[in-house]
């Protein structure tokens, strides 16, 4: 128990003192993961708006799907991109493997889903209220995205920082297809595991608050947006 | 107040119209001519097709057969621009209640300060000065109402369809609608109004059309519709019975 309690003084240390192996780590994974966010949101917006809206053969199954791979194991999702970039893959060539951009393409894979689902419940529940009232004044369907899009902001908000909370706290894809190599591919959750097996708790526990502490920011700003998003809706109807 | 057009001389003609779901025939509307200044008030019990008229005569809703006119065309998209709906919730868009407004004034090509300019007098048309910024969705009931109704009428509509836009508001917001409804009357909105509170017909009516089963039972002078009908169902149900 003492060592333990001076494996988290240490870890403390190392945060207050801004301790630049910690901080690289930190970096690297926040890099990785807004990439991986951003890239997601620029296929799973589009992609949930078009399920929300579009009327095309096989929508409802393409749905299905799309909530299905929510549930993903980040573990397959290493291995198949794995497969893929490896040198024999059909993207070996592209030499991406043990790479921060084979990191980000695995939390991309992990991450979509999560958004288009998000964005297509958003989306739908927007344009059932606002599909006739928008006919009314004249909109195509298509012109009507951007509106349902701009006034589920707040919730499209939620769905990203969702996404981002799954991809920084994800371990299983991107020890795979990263390598975990110092300096290079080493993040904040590949780092705890290998620091753990090795005993170094101090760096592990270090990394961890810091992860626990960015989990909590971002699960509280959801719940923030989700509150503001309620406080703004229907008051009337208090 | 400015004249918002000049719909009065608006002609709307459905003829033939049906709508069936399933084994259901929901609307079989032969003939019904709304010409005239009006407004006219659609009255009639819960299921009775009120509704699903207005939403046919507005383009909402493509009936099975049969045909809507205005002003002797079928209606077209060019009519339909010139329509406008209210509906019985007011769709409200999560934005301002300035941003309301500007959304179809936007859509109308104004400049930025014309459109200011159009946003402070429909505001003021409609009781709701000082309000822009506002959340729109935190505004009451009959306040929400109401800016659905100006927002209506910034498209400078010929014809304004509401359907039932009172129920569920207390006296004092119905008045307040009521006003503003025969305010934009008065200034050449041709008005169509759905309501199955007959006291609201008495007050705003200048015809009645009354529908029992999908179908048009009586449609004529709001003073002889509603004190000397001749038909059996519609004196029954002007009479307070329950019809369904």
């Amino acid at each position: 128990m003492q060592n333990f309690a001076h494996e988290m003084q240490v870890a403390f240390a190392l945060i207050l003192a801004g301790d630049s192996e910690l901080l690289g780590i930190v970096a690297l994974s926040l890099r990785v993961s807004l990439f991986a966010v951003l890239f997601a949101a620029l296929i799973g917006m589009p992609l949930g708006a078009a399920l929300a809206v579009g009327r095309f053969p096989g929508r409802r199954a393409l749905a299905v799907l799309v909530n299905a791979l929510m549930g993903l194991p980040p573990v397959v999702v290493g291995l198949l991109v794995y497969l893929m970039l490896s040198r024999s893959g059909p993207l070996g060539v592209l030499q991406l493997l043990y790479t921060p951009t084979a990191m980000i393409i695995a939390q991309v894979v992990l991450v979509t889903p999560i958004i288009a689902a998000l964005t297509r419940q958003v989306i739908e529940m927007l344009d059932a209220e606002y599909a006739e009232q928008m006919r009314s004044l004249g909109l195509s369907r298509l012109a009507t995205v951007p509106v349902l899009l701009w006034d589920g902001r707040v919730a499209l908000l939620t769905a990203l920082l969702a996404g981002f909370g799954r991809a920084i706290a994800e371990v299983g894809a991107v020890i795979i297809v990263g390598g975990n190599i110092n300096h290079v591919t080493r993040v904040m959750t590949t780092t705890i595991a290998l620091e753990t097996s090795k005993g170094n708790l101090a760096l592990a526990l270090a990394l961890g608050t810091v992860l626990i502490a960015i989990a909590v920011t971002v699960n509280a700003m959801v719940s923030l947006l989700g509150q503001r998003a309620e406080a703004q809706e229907d008051v009337r109807h208090a | 107040m400015r004249d918002f057009c000049g719909g009065q001389g608006v002609l709307i003609e459905a003829t033939g119209l049906r709508l069936v779901r399933g084994d259901k025939l929901l609307l079989d509307i032969a003939h019904l001519r709304l010409g005239g200044p009006g407004p006219t008030v659609i009255l009639g019990p819960n299921g009775a097709g009120k509704s699903l008229l207005l939403r046919c005569l507005h383009g909402l809703i493509r009936a099975d057969a049969g045909q809507v006119c205005q002003d002797g065309l079928p209606l077209n998209k060019a009519q339909r621009m010139r329509q406008a709906m209210v509906f019985q919730r007011p769709v409200l868009l999560r934005r301002s209640v300035a941003a309301n407004l500007d959304f179809v004034l936007r859509r109308q090509g104004l400049s930025r300060p014309a459109r200011r300019e159009r946003t402070a007098e429909l505001l003021a048309t409609g009781g709701l000065s000082g309000r822009e910024r506002q959340w729109a969705r935190s505004l009451s009931g009959g306040e929400a109402q109401r800016l659905a109704i100006l927002r209506a009428l910034a498209t400078e509509p010929d014809v304004l369809f509401l359907d039932e836009p009172t129920s569920a508001l207390d006296p004092g917001a119905t008045q307040a609608i009521e006003a503003l409804v025969m305010r934009a009357s008065a200034h050449g909105v041709r008005i169509v109004m759905v309501t199955h509170d007959i006291g609201q017909a008495r007050r705003l009516a200048r015809d009645v059309v009354v529908m029992i089963g999908g179908q048009v039972a009586e449609h004529g002078d709001a003073a002889r519709v509603l004190d000397q009908s001749t038909h059996g169902t519609v004196r029954r149900f002007l009479a307070g019975d329950l019809i369904f």
